[in-house]
């Protein structure tokens, strides 16, 4: 029963990648016995499990995901949420406002305006309905300062690391709160600025070399002498 | 009327044709009924109605004096326009033409253009200045499926059927004689089509059919038995196999069609 | 005005641009070349230079084009009025119109629809120079593009055109043998499921010379696969030996 990559080996949409009785893993489907890849990406296998972990792919909300959005539109009960998906986020007055919601009284955009930041959980979706997001939890709600940085949400496993290695080492080099959207948003504050571009430039490496190996020692070396450096800036 | 077929029906349909069986009671590879009508419209200069199954499409052929390609100062012009009027379909939208109607008259046009079914240069006139512009108009009545074959029929018909006034240049200048010539018309190029409902072809698609079929193909075949026109269309595929089983198919019915037609 | 050339191909199977009658043209392709697009790919083949770019899955607009249980599939081929020898008009041709249909049709068979329902992909080919067969140049340019916006697919549809110049059943027609030939076979191939999705043919063929041109084209596809399929790898290839 043949493998015909190896793992972490790049293919494309339509390359065969094994044959037999394995079982179809995300990013590739099955036809005739034969796993084909649907996406370009990396080849993982985990016993009888074929899958491709895509290198680049887009969001599609699931129940339960955190997710960073901006505020798109201003309803009458709610709110349009631009959560990077190919579908827009509802966001329900009633949700938000602790008390029951008069919608003759109410002026929603002095709650939450077009442009407005949130974090925010995925309530609900399915195939037939936009995704309903919520806010009822700590944690989540507006955001007032910090930067953002979007990659590609296939990417956000990696910024985590094995067992949150990768970020929790980013969180203690720069000292920087960061929550990371599953799709693909990340919200990053710091106490000063440069801690804060600390944290973004180790994300961007983690973005543009997410497919090669021993990249946590990469990073973590690069934070130091970005960190060494400023300090050399600072007493100069 | 709705034209939303029931899964129910899309299933009995796949399910003989698997058989070999069609639910009208047809072979895979038989055309429904084919009935022309010539000459009907009399303020056209040529005209057919074709009635395939029920299917219903009529043709109409114009006869104007204009101006020739820079690029062919010596050829006449030919150009094929084709119209889903909304009477004919519940589907059928008013408006201009669509990609559906000008898909339609561009194959319709290649089989006549490509067959050379008309020779151009008999359409000349004054050389450079002055050629027969003749103008194909594709209607369709009734959308009962297979409007690419019953279309590339009614339009080979109309011509057929097209008569010309005669023209001669009279001291430099073109000038109406008397008399009609009949549009010489050297080729009948007929066009088959399949559908393709799970691995197999059939011809002549009904809208039923057309509606469960996952892609179809058109060719178009001369007196001669060669191709000179394909058109794949649908969202589907064919495999090469099947591409040459086609080929096959629409040379014999053509031959069988040109036969029945006195072509 | 252009003459006519004395002859297409020669005594010795040489064409007008010295190549053999089973050789491609000259083919470089670049992928993710636009930074809005979700999807981009950038080929030129001959003289032919085109890009294609995707957008989606998105939010279908106008609302009521949506459909409940796929992604509705668009597509426009266009040609640029300085791509041709005399200038074109920017308005849509019937020929683009047609062509927009085919190519759409020749990539939906490749797409897993049925994913994201109610969404649209948008897919827009500019033929920027024109010179014979662009539109399987477009489709080979928009599959990719598809591939880079990361929409799940069967297989990367790639397109190549076979056709008889003289008495020679060739590959790759160029702009003079198409517009001189005798007949023309734009062919789109998913090379994995060996699926033709785009099948066309103008000009006069025998049944054995039909035969001969569509297996000389899905050969040329099968070929271009190749091209296509490093395109895509290419920037992530070079990351990885810069760190090796």
């Amino acid at each position: 029963m043949p493998i015909f990559f190896e793992t972490r080996q790049i293919v494309t949409p339509g390359d065969l990648i094994a044959e037999g009785e394995y079982v179809a893993g995300e990013n590739t489907y099955k036809e005739n016995e034969k796993i084909y890849a649907s996406r370009l990406g990396l080849v993982e296998t985990e016993n009888k499990k074929v899958s491709v972990v895509a290198l680049k792919a887009f969001y599609i909300p699931k129940a339960g995901d955190i997710v960073i959005g901006t505020v798109a539109e201003v309803g009458f009960n709610g709110w349009t949420v631009d959560i990077n998906a190919p579908y827009p986020a509802i966001l329900r007055a009633g949700d938000v406002l602790s008390r029951p919601f008069r919608p003759q009284k109410d002026d929603l955009s002095q709650v939450l305006d077009m442009g407005d930041l949130i974090v925010a959980k995925v309530a609900s979706y399915d195939r037939t309905h936009d995704p309903q997001l919520t806010v009822g939890e700590p944690g989540l709600g507006k955001i007032t300062r910090g930067q953002i940085l979007r990659i590609t949400p296939t990417k956000i496993p990696r910024v985590i690391g094995r067992k949150g290695s990768m970020i929790s080492m980013i969180k203690q080099e720069t000292g920087c709160n960061i929550i990371l959207g599953l799709n693909g948003v990340i919200l990053i504050t710091g106490k000063t600025l440069e801690s804060e571009q600390l944290a973004v430039m180790a994300i961007h490496k983690i973005d543009e070399e997410s497919h090669t190996s021993g990249l946590t020692d990469r990073v973590t070396q690069m934070l130091k002498e970005e960190k060494a450096k400023m300090e050399e800036n600072k007493n100069e | 009327m709705s034209s939303v077929i029931t899964k129910v029906k899309q299933k009995q349909i796949a399910q003989l044709i698997e058989k070999g069986k069609r639910l009208d009671g047809r072979e895979l590879t038989d055309y429904r009924e084919i009935t022309i009508e010539q000459g009907i419209i009399e303020r056209a200069e040529g005209s057919a109605r074709v009635l395939l199954g029920k299917t219903e499409v009529l043709a109409g052929t114009k006869v104007e004096l204009g101006e020739p390609f820079s690029d062919t100062p010596n050829e006449g012009v030919l150009t094929v326009n084709a119209e889903l009027v909304p009477l004919a379909s519940p589907t059928f939208e008013p408006g201009p033409p669509d990609e559906n109607s000008i898909e339609l008259a561009r194959i319709v046009d290649r089989g006549i253009r490509e067959s050379k079914a008309i020779d151009t240069e008999k359409l000349c006139i004054e050389p450079g200045k002055k050629v027969f512009v003749i103008f194909v108009d594709v209607y369709v009545l009734n959308h009962d499926g297979n409007l690419i074959d019953a279309s590339a029929l009614a339009a080979t018909a109309a011509l057929l059927n097209t008569k010309m006034s005669k023209y001669q240049i009279e001291e430099g200048e073109v000038k109406l004689t008397s008399g009609y010539t009949q549009l010489p018309v050297k080729k009948h190029p007929i066009t088959v089509t399949f559908a393709k409902i799970g691995n197999k072809l059939v011809v002549d698609p009904w809208l039923e059919e057309e509606q469960v079929m996952d892609a179809r193909i058109s060719m178009a075949i001369d007196d001669d038995g060669n191709i000179c026109a394909i058109q794949k269309g649908g969202s589907g595929y064919f495999t090469p196999e099947q591409i040459q089983e086609a080929a096959k198919t629409a040379k014999e019915k053509a031959k069988q069609l040109r036969k029945k037609l006195g072509w | 005005m252009n003459d006519k050339p004395e002859k297409l191909i020669d005594k010795k199977g040489v064409r007008l641009d010295g190549r053999k009658p089973d050789e491609l043209r000259p083919i470089k392709i670049d992928v993710g070349v636009l930074s809005n697009a979700d999807g981009s790919a950038y080929i030129e083949q001959g003289k032919n230079k085109i890009l294609a770019a995707a957008y989606g899955p998105r939010e279908v607009h106008p609302k009521h084009l949506s459909l409940q249980d796929r992604m509705l599939l668009r597509c426009r081929y266009h040609m640029a009025p300085f791509s041709v020898q005399e200038r074109k008009s920017p308005a849509p041709s019937r020929r683009e119109v047609e062509l927009s249909k085919v190519i759409r049709e020749s990539l939906e068979p490749s797409i897993f629809m049925e994913y994201y329902p109610r969404t649209a992909l948008d897919v827009f080919v500019e033929v920027l120079q024109a010179d014979g067969g662009t539109r399987c140049a477009s489709i080979t340019a928009a599959a990719l593009a598809i591939a880079d916006a990361g929409i799940p697919m069967r297989d990367i549809v790639v397109a190549c055109a076979a056709g008889k110049v003289e008495d020679t059943v060739v590959l790759d027609l160029m702009d003079e043998e198409d517009k001189l030939g005798s007949a023309d076979v734009p062919l789109a191939l998913m090379p994995n499921l060996n699926a033709v999705t785009l099948l066309q043919m103008d000009g006069i063929l025998t049944l054995e010379e039909f035969e001969q041109a569509v297996s000389l084209a899905i050969g040329g596809c099968k070929k271009i696969s190749a091209i296509q399929k490093e395109s895509l790898k290419a920037k992530y290839i070079d990351v990885k030996e810069v760190e090796e």
